[in-house]
C-alpha cells in the first residue's frame, strides 16, 4: 500500500512540472514585456530592469523557466500587481474560504444525493424514484450561477432567512486562528460568529453542492440497482435478512466503488463552480480571487491561483484512487 | 385558434407515418423481412422516449436560432433603448409590458426577444467549440491510439497534464491570455475540451486497431494514411458523435458561464450567461424575471442535449453504456 501511494506520488512529479509549464507560458503568451506584465502598466523603467535582471529575462527561455521554478519550489510566486502583497499571503488569505465552501457543498451533496439514490433504488419505478430521477437530470443540466442566483432571490431577499453574500456579517468580532471561520469560532467559543459564519455558508454550500448531488444520485442508484440484482443480496434476504439491513450494510458498501469515483471526479467541477459560487455569492475565495485577477490582467496572481488549482485538483484524484483500493480490495494496487 | 388546428393535424401525420413503418414498437417487427441498419437505428432511437424529448427541444432551439427575426416579438437591442420601459415585468402581471410577455431587462430590452436571439449565440458556441475539440481530439486520440509507443506515452501525458485544471479554469485563464470575446471563449473551450475528445477517441482506435480488417489492410500493404483515413476513422465515427453531443452540453454551460463571469460574450450581445449576469443586481429590487429566464433556456438546452448524447450513447454505442 505504501509503495502503491509512493509510486502515485512520483508520477505526480511529470504532471506538476507540466502544469507549471503550462502556467509559465502564460506570463510568455501574454500580450506585452513580461516584466511590464508582472509589474503592471505604471512601472518605472529603474523597476523594470530591476525585474529583468532578478528573473534573468535576458537569459534564454529555459534558464528564464528555471529561475522562476525555483522560486516557486521555495514559495516565490512574485507580488501581485494591484496590492503589491505577496501572492503567497493573499492565497493563503483566501484558501481556508474555498475549502469551507467546497467541503460543506460535498458534505450536502453526498448527503442529500447518497441518501436520494439509495431510496430511489430500492424503490425502483416508485414515484419516489421517478421524482428524485427527474429532479436529478435538472440538476445535471442547471448552470450554478443561474442556482445561486435563484436561492438568493427565495431565501435571501423574498424570504429573508439567510444573508445574500458575503462571509460574515462585518459587525461581528471575529478572532482568525486557521482562517477556517466555522473551525475559528468555534474554537474561541464565538457562538455569534459561529451563527452568522454558518448562515453564509448555507447558500453558497448548497448553490455548489447541486450539481454533484444530482450527479451522485444518479451514479448511486445506478450502481445500487446493479447490486441489488446480484445472488449474494438474494442469498441474504432468502435467509430472512431484513430489507433495512440487506440495503444498508450490504448492498451500500458494494455500491460505493463508482460513486467514490463520481465524488472525486466532481471534486474538478466542484472548483470551477466555486469560481462561479464565490462571484456570485461575493465570497471571499480563491475563485473569486482569480476572477478579480483575470479582470485586473495581475498575471503573477492569475499564475499563483491557477498552480494551487491544479495542485489541489491533482491531489484531489489522487486520494480518490487510493480510497478506491480501500473501498474494494479487490482492486489491485498497481 | 386556427394555428392549434395545424398543429394538431401535423402530430396526426406524424404519429401515422410512425405507425406505418412501426416505429413505435419493437415487438412488431416481422423477423422474416430485412431492416436496413439506419432504419433500424431510427425506430430504437424513436422508442427512447427522453433522447425523443430532447431532441425535441434541441430542434425548437434550433429553429427559434434560424427564425429568429420572425419569432422574437421585439428588437434584441433597440436603439436608441427604451429606457422608460425598464424593468417591466411580463405577462403575470396587470401591469406588464405590452408586446413583452416576459417581461423588460434593466435598459428597457424585451427579454424574450433576447433569449430567442441568444439561441444563435448559443449553439452556434456550441457547435464551434464542439468542433474545434473534436479536431483537435480526433488527431490526438488518433495519433495516439494508431501509432502507439512514444508517440502515445507523449501525447497521452500532454493530455493528463490538461486535465489536471478543472475545466472552466483552464478556459478563464486561456481567455485571460488571448483576450476576452465570444470568439475568443469559443477557442478557449475547445482547446479545453481537447484532451477528453482525444482520451475517447484513442480507446475507440484501440480497439479497432486490433480488428481483423485492418489486419489484412496491413497484409495487402495499404499505408498508413489508407488505413486511418478509410478504415479506422469511419469506424469510431460513434463514439465521436456521442461525446460530441454530451461536450455540446458542457460548451454551453461553459461558455454562459465565461458570459457570467463577463470574459465571453460582450455586452450587448444576447447571450444567456451574460444576460444573466447584467440582470442578477436588480433581483433585489424585485426584478426576478430578466435573470430567471435566460437560465431557464440554458436548462432546455442543455438538458436537451444530455438527454440526445444518452440516447444516442444507446443506440449507437451500447458498449459505452454505464
Amino acid at each position: 500500500m505504501i509503495l502503491y501511494i509512493t509510486k502515485r506520488l512520483l508520477q505526480l512529479i511529470p504532471v506538476i512540472l507540466g502544469v507549471t509549464i503550462i502556467a509559465f507560458s502564460l506570463i510568455q503568451i501574454a500580450p506585452g514585456d513580461p516584466a511590464r506584465t508582472m509589474l503592471g502598466q505604471h512601472a518605472t523603467q529603474k523597476e523594470i530592469n530591476e525585474i529583468r535582471d532578478r528573473y534573468g529575462l535576458d537569459e534564454p527561455i529555459i534558464v528564464q523557466y528555471g529561475i522562476w521554478l525555483s522560486g516557486v519550489i521555495r514559495g516565490d510566486l512574485g507580488r501581485s500587481i494591484i496590492t503589491n502583497d505577496l501572492v503567497v499571503n493573499e492565497i493563503s488569505s483566501r484558501f481556508p474560504n474555498t475549502i469551507e465552501l467546497t467541503i460543506a457543498a460535498m458534505i450536502f451533496a453526498i448527503l442529500i444525493g447518497g441518501v436520494a439514490g439509495i431510496i430511489s433504488a430500492s424503490k425502483q419505478y416508485s414515484i419516489t424514484d421517478y421524482t428524485v430521477m427527474g429532479v436529478a437530470l435538472f440538476g445535471i443540466s442547471m448552470p450554478v450561477f443561474w442556482l445561486g442566483i435563484i436561492l438568493m432571490m427565495v431565501f435571501g431577499v423574498i424570504l429573508g432567512w439567510l444573508p445574500i453574500g458575503g462571509r460574515i456579517d462585518l459587525f461581528i468580532p471575529y478572532q482568525r486562528i486557521t482562517g477556517f471561520m466555522v473551525l475559528d469560532s468555534i474554537i474561541t467559543f464565538n457562538l455569534p460568529a459561529l451563527v452568522s459564519s454558518i448562515k453564509h455558508l448555507i447558500l453558497p454550500a448548497v448553490a455548489l453542492g447541486t450539481i454533484p448531488m444530482a450527479m451522485i444520485a444518479r451514479v448511486t442508484r445506478s450502481s445500487m440497482l446493479e447490486v441489488l440484482r446480484q445472488d449474494f443480496i438474494r442469498t441474504e434476504r432468502a435467509k430472512g435478512l431484513s430489507e433495512r439491513a440487506v440495503i444498508y450494510k450490504h448492498a451500500v458498501r458494494n455500491a460505493m466503488v463508482p460513486v467514490v469515483t463520481v465524488i472525486g471526479l466532481n471534486f474538478g467541477l466542484l472548483l470551477a463552480g466555486a469560481i462561479l459560487t464565490e462571484t456570485v455569492f461575493s465570497w471571499p475565495g480563491l475563485g473569486r480571487l482569480v476572477v478579480e485577477a483575470v479582470y485586473e490582467r495581475d498575471y503573477p496572481l492569475v499564475v499563483g491561483c491557477i498552480l494551487i488549482f491544479a495542485i489541489i485538483f491533482v491531489i484531489v484524484n489522487l486520494i480518490t484512487d487510493i480510497l478506491y483500493t480501500y473501498i474494494d480490495p479487490r482492486i489491485k494496487y498497481e | 385558434m386556427n394555428r392549434w388546428i395545424w398543429v394538431k393535424k401535423t402530430f396526426k401525420k406524424i404519429h401515422i407515418y410512425l405507425k406505418k413503418f412501426s416505429l413505435y414498437r419493437i415487438k412488431h417487427v416481422d423477423s422474416g423481412s430485412r431492416e436496413t441498419k439506419t432504419h433500424e437505428l431510427v425506430r430504437r432511437f424513436l422508442y427512447n422516449k427522453s433522447a425523443v424529448f430532447g431532441l425535441a427541444l434541441i430542434l425548437i432551439l434550433v429553429f427559434m436560432a434560424i427564425f429568429a427575426d420572425f419569432i422574437a416579438p421585439n428588437e434584441p437591442n433597440p436603439s436608441p433603448p427604451e429606457l422608460e420601459n425598464s424593468l417591466q415585468p411580463g405577462f403575470w402581471d396587470e401591469n406588464g409590458a405590452e408586446g413583452k410577455p416576459l417581461g423588460t431587462d434593466m435598459l428597457g430590452r424585451c427579454v424574450l426577444s433576447r433569449i430567442v436571439y441568444g439561441a444563435r449565440i448559443s449553439l452556434s458556441v456550441g457547435f464551434v467549440a464542439v468542433g474545434i475539440a473534436t479536431a483537435l481530439g480526433v488527431t490526438i486520440g488518433v495519433l495516439a491510439g494508431y501509432f502507439g509507443r512514444w508517440v502515445d506515452s507523449i501525447l497521452m501525458r500532454g493530455v493528463d497534464i490538461i486535465f489536471s485544471f478543472p475545466a472552466l479554469l483552464l478556459a478563464i485563464v486561456i481567455v485571460a491570455t488571448i483576450g476576452q470575446g465570444l470568439d475568443k471563449a469559443m477557442i478557449a473551450i475547445g482547446i479545453v475540451y481537447s484532451p477528453q475528445m482525444a482520451r475517447i477517441m484513442r480507446g475507440s482506435v484501440l480497439y479497432i486497431k486490433e480488428m481483423e480488417y485492418i489486419e489484412a489492410q496491413k497484409a495487402i500493404g495499404s499505408s498508413n494514411t489508407r488505413i486511418i483515413f478509410r478504415h479506422v476513422l469511419p469506424n469510431s465515427l460513434s463514439p465521436v458523435i456521442v461525446y460530441g453531443t454530451l461536450l455540446m452540453a458542457s460548451a454551453i454551460l461553459d461558455a454562459a458561464a465565461l458570459g457570467f463571469l463577463g470574459l465571453g460574450a460582450q455586452p450587448p450581445t444576447p447571450e444567456w450567461g451574460a444576460m444573466l449576469s447584467e440582470s442578477r443586481f436588480y433581483i433585489v429590487s424585485g426584478a426576478w424575471w430578466a435573470a430567471t429566464f435566460p437560465g431557464i433556456a440554458i436548462i432546455f438546452a442543455v438538458l436537451g442535449l444530455n438527454l440526445l448524447g444518452d440516447g444516442l450513447r444507446d443506440i449507437l454505442d451500447p458498449r459505452l453504456k454505464t
